[in-house]
This record gives structure tokens, C-alpha cells and sequence, in this order.
């Protein structure tokens, strides 16, 4: 996994979903949905982000919140679509 | 197909799964009219107590007030009970007529469309009028029932920030290729109670050419000098496009909904809106209490100014005892707890002292920001917010929280 992508993502959810004045550190494994840092609702946020970076389509049955929780789990399904 | 015993402790193990995670909601039935003051069976078979509601959307007091009552019996004698019927079919009386052109006017729209509930307004707006070339933009923190409607419609959908103005211009600049841009927001946001900054976003939605959609349930009524809302208070009436609000909160507290706003976009609505096609009308004995209630609301300003003095009391009244109090000029004051179990116990607490509240913790509000919100009314007396301050106050104390801060509280009892 190449350590690009993941600091592209990471940098994305930091900039997208952290406050300024939010004390939340965020890893490469840190849990982002079931922590609450990004909900459902917003999560197409992030999705729209790897589609347009990356160029692949994800379904939304793959698009899953336990997909998405954390930057390495989007690391690895991202790679999966683009083959 | 049969409820088999299979079927049946599948779903009891959901239930034991939403009991598990200490999110399940418990019965309470309110044996009185709805009010300051009422009589609350609670937990389910214990005896009925006298308590004061701290936790309604009874904002201006108008639940149980003479004079809608009146209205609602003069509704059922001169136009019945029910309407049998969707709007379009033969469920329009004159007087949801009335209502919708007193709203029009009292919002300062040019057209109104009544729904069964905000709800419901709130779900088939979107489907309505925006299609897949367009996007909608929504605040992070709008209500779940703008998310549904949201998510049933075939635009796309983006979020930003909550209340985040950088980051809202920043995601109308990235989605200027879109047809059309409806930027969505709460106008007063419930579990915070604090003001989307219209001013701001109105501005941003006249530069980048995006249309804006505002939820005053938690507004209509008493924000704003004359009650019409957060528009009025932020002097931007005449940029707002769209607005849903409900006559379920501050305008009767009884039931009902409305999108209020430019006429093609309300005439879409009645030609399209799934939940005005396919839902019952509000009931005539509440479209006749509904006008009553703008008849009040409109005649003085008196009921709006007496809930922002009690709102001012309180929030000076358990500042003052030492309770870490999220800052804000709404009915609604949350008394920040961070930590969902001490929310919980502390809410049993002050029903023990008589003073209805309760603990709301994540899904509900994010992860780490347990509360007890308190909302006032302009039915609640100065005795009453003492009674509930002087509880505060001693529950507080048991607790060991007053005088802590954020980084206080969450050292003792963690997220």
C-alpha cells in the first residue's frame, strides 16, 4: 500500500471532518465512523473524494461505514477497485 | 408468512442489542394536558407525580393555551373531525386555505403548502424539486428528517462543517458545475441550540448563485424581534427561498407541517411531494387552532418576550450555580455533561427533585458531547426556573461537576 495514498486520505479526513479546534487525533487507524468522527450522513463526502482522486467507481454496497473506518480499510478498498 | 419463535428472538435480540448499548428508550406517559407544570407516570407502573416539564417544544406556552383550545373545539363543530382524504383529492377545506396564506404571510414567503408534519415536509421537498444534475449541499448537523428527505432524493447530495463558512464557500466553489446548488440548514439547530448564521450564508448563496433551504421548526414563533424567525433575526427574509417549519413546537404544539417559500418551487410541491400526495391533511380542528395561534403570535410580541427573559434566567441561574453550559441565545440551553452515563443518572436525579429533563448521548448528539438539554417556555414562571435551577444546583453538587469545565468534567467521569 503505498504510503501516498494514505497520507492523501488521512490529510482529507483531517482538513474534511476535524475542527480546528477539535483535540481528536487521527491515524491511519484510527475509527472514524463508529467513533462518531465522520457520520453516515457525511461519509459522501469522503466518497465523492476517492471517486474523483482516484477514478474509480465504488458501489454503494461497498461504500459500507466498516469500509470506511478507517484510513487504512479505505487504502485497501480503493486499491481493490482500482485493480 | 408465520412470526415463527425464529423470527420472534431475532427480533428480541435486537431489541437486548439496543438495551446493550444503553440507548434504549424507555416509556413515560404524561397523564395531564401538555405544560409547565404536569403529572408524569414514569417509569411505567409507578405512581403519577406532579413535575415541571423542562424538555418540550412547548416554546411559547401555547400547548394547552385557552384560547387554541377554542379554536380547535370551534374547528371540530364547524368542520369536523377529519378530512378523509389527500390534500389533492378533496382534503383542502378553506380554512387549510387560510392557514397556508396566514403562513405565507407571517414568513414573509410568496406561497405556502401545508404537510401532515414538518416530517413530511421535510421528506418530499427535496424529491420535488431537485433532480440528478443537481447537488445539495447540507450542514453537517441538520435535522434526521432533512437527511431522509435528502437521501430519497436523485440529486446528489454534499455536507459541510456545522456552521462552517469557510467550508461551505469552499464546497460551493467545487460544485459550481452543478445545474442547480440548494444549500440546507437548520435555522435554530436542536440539540445546541445555536443560530445557522443566515446573514453569512445568504451572502455566499448570492455570490456562488446557490438557493438556500432553512428548518425553522425550532424558530417560528419567538426568534427574531416580531417571532417569524431566524431569517427576521438575521434580516435576511426577502433571500430565503425555501423554509419547512412545524405547527408541532413553538406555533400549538399539536401537529402539522408547511414548505413556505418562491411560488414555482411550492407549486412543484403540490405537484410532486410524495407525502402531500400520498398522507392524509392536517386534521380541521388543528388547521382552525393553527390560525389562532398566528392570530397570537401576531397581535404582540408578549409570549416570544417572556420565553427569551425565562431563557436569559435560566442560562444566567445555572451558569451562576457552576454548570458548563454550551453559550447561546435560544430557548434551548444544554447543559453539557460529556459523558453519556452521567447524563443518564443525572437526569433520573432531577426527576427525583421534580424537574423533567433527559440525558441525550450519541447517536443523537456526537460522540463525546452527552447533554441535558433544557428548554424553556414562556408558560414556565420565575418560581419554576428557580425550582429547576436549585435542582441543578444540588444534583450538580452530588455529582461533584460545578465549577468544572469540558477538560473538568471529562477528567472525572471520561467520554
Amino acid at each position: 500500500m503505498g504510503k501516498e495514498m494514505k497520507d492523501m486520505i488521512l490529510e482529507y479526513v483531517i482538513d474534511e471532518y476535524v475542527d480546528e479546534d477539535d483535540d481528536d487525533e487521527v491515524g491511519y487507524d484510527t475509527a472514524l465512523i463508529s467513533s462518531g468522527i465522520v457520520d453516515s450522513f457525511s461519509m459522501v463526502s469522503l466518497k465523492v473524494f476517492l471517486e474523483k482522486k482516484y477514478k474509480i467507481s465504488l458501489p454503494d454496497n461497498e461504500a459500507t461505514p466498516e469500509a470506511f473506518d478507517t484510513v487504512n480499510k479505505i487504502c485497501k478498498l480503493v486499491l481493490r477497485f482500482q485493480g | 408468512m408465520a412470526y415463527t419463535s425464529k423470527a420472534r428472538e431475532q427480533f428480541q435480540g435486537s431489541i437486548q442489542a439496543i438495551k446493550d448499548k444503553g440507548i434504549y428508550k424507555e416509556k413515560r406517559f404524561i397523564c395531564s394536558p401538555q405544560d409547565a407544570e404536569i403529572t408524569v407516570e414514569y417509569p411505567e407502573g409507578a405512581p403519577q407525580e406532579k413535575v415541571l416539564n423542562f424538555c418540550a417544544n412547548n416554546y411559547l406556552g401555547l400547548s394547552s393555551h385557552p384560547a387554541v383550545v377554542k379554536a380547535a373545539h370551534e374547528g371540530l363543530d364547524s368542520r369536523g373531525y377529519g378530512m378523509s382524504s389527500v390534500r389533492f383529492i378533496c382534503g383542502t377545506q378553506d380554512i387549510h386555505r387560510e392557514l397556508q396564506d396566514r403562513m405565507s404571510e407571517f414568513l414573509g414567503m410568496e406561497d405556502t403548502l401545508l404537510f401532515p408534519s414538518c416530517m413530511d415536509a421535510n421528506s418530499g421537498v427535496f424529491e420535488a424539486i431537485m433532480e440528478e444534475e443537481d447537488l445539495i449541499l447540507a450542514d453537517r448537523l441538520i435535522h434526521a428528517s432533512l437527511v431522509d428527505g435528502i437521501k430519497l432524493c436523485s440529486a446528489q447530495y454534499d455536507t459541510f462543517k456545522h456552521m462552517n463558512m469557510k467550508h461551505l464557500e469552499k464546497k460551493l466553489q467545487l460544485h459550481s458545475d452543478k445545474r442547480h446548488v440548494l444549500v440546507v440548514t437548520d435555522g435554530v439547530f436542536s440539540m445546541d441550540g445555536d443560530l445557522a448564521p443566515l446573514d453569512e450564508m445568504c451572502r455566499l448563496c448570492d455570490q456562488y448563485g446557490a438557493m438556500i433551504l432553512v428548518d425553522e421548526s425550532h424558530a417560528s414563533g419567538f426568534i427574531g424581534k416580531t417571532g417569524r424567525g431566524t431569517h427576521e433575526h438575521f434580516n435576511v427574509i426577502d433571500k430565503v427561498d425555501l423554509i419547512t417549519t412545524t405547527f408541532g413546537k413553538g406555533l400549538g404544539g399539536a401537529s402539522g407541517g408547511c414548505v413556505s417559500g418562491r411560488r414555482e418551487l411550492i407549486e412543484l410541491c403540490r405537484q410532486k411531494a410524495r407525502p402531500y400526495l400520498f398522507s392524509n391533511s392536517m386534521a380541521p380542528p388543528i388547521v382552525n387552532a393553527s390560525i389562532k395561534v398566528l392570530d397570537l403570535v401576531t397581535t404582540n410580541t408578549e409570549l416570544r418576550d417572556k420565553l427569551e427573559w425565562n431563557a436569559a434566567y435560566f442560562r444566567k441561574g445555572v451558569e451562576e450555580a457552576g454548570l458548563c453550559v454550551r453559550p447561546g441565545n435560544t430557548p434551548i440551553v444544554p447543559v453539557m455533561l460529556y459523558n453519556a452515563k452521567l447524563a443518564n443518572d443525572m437526569s433520573r436525579d432531577m426527576y427525583a427533585e421534580g424537574i423533567y429533563v433527559i440525558g441525550f448521548f450519541f447517536p443523537v448528539v456526537p460522540a463525546g458531547a452527552a447533554r441535558i438539554r433544557v428548554q424553556l417556555s414562556a408558560a414556565h414562571t420565575k418560581e419554576h426556573i428557580d425550582k429547576a435551577v436549585a435542582a441543578f444546583k444540588k444534583v450538580g453538587e452530588k455529582y461533584g461537576i460545578l465549577g468544572l469545565d469540558k477538560k473538568g468534567i471529562i477528567d472525572k467521569y471520561g467520554m
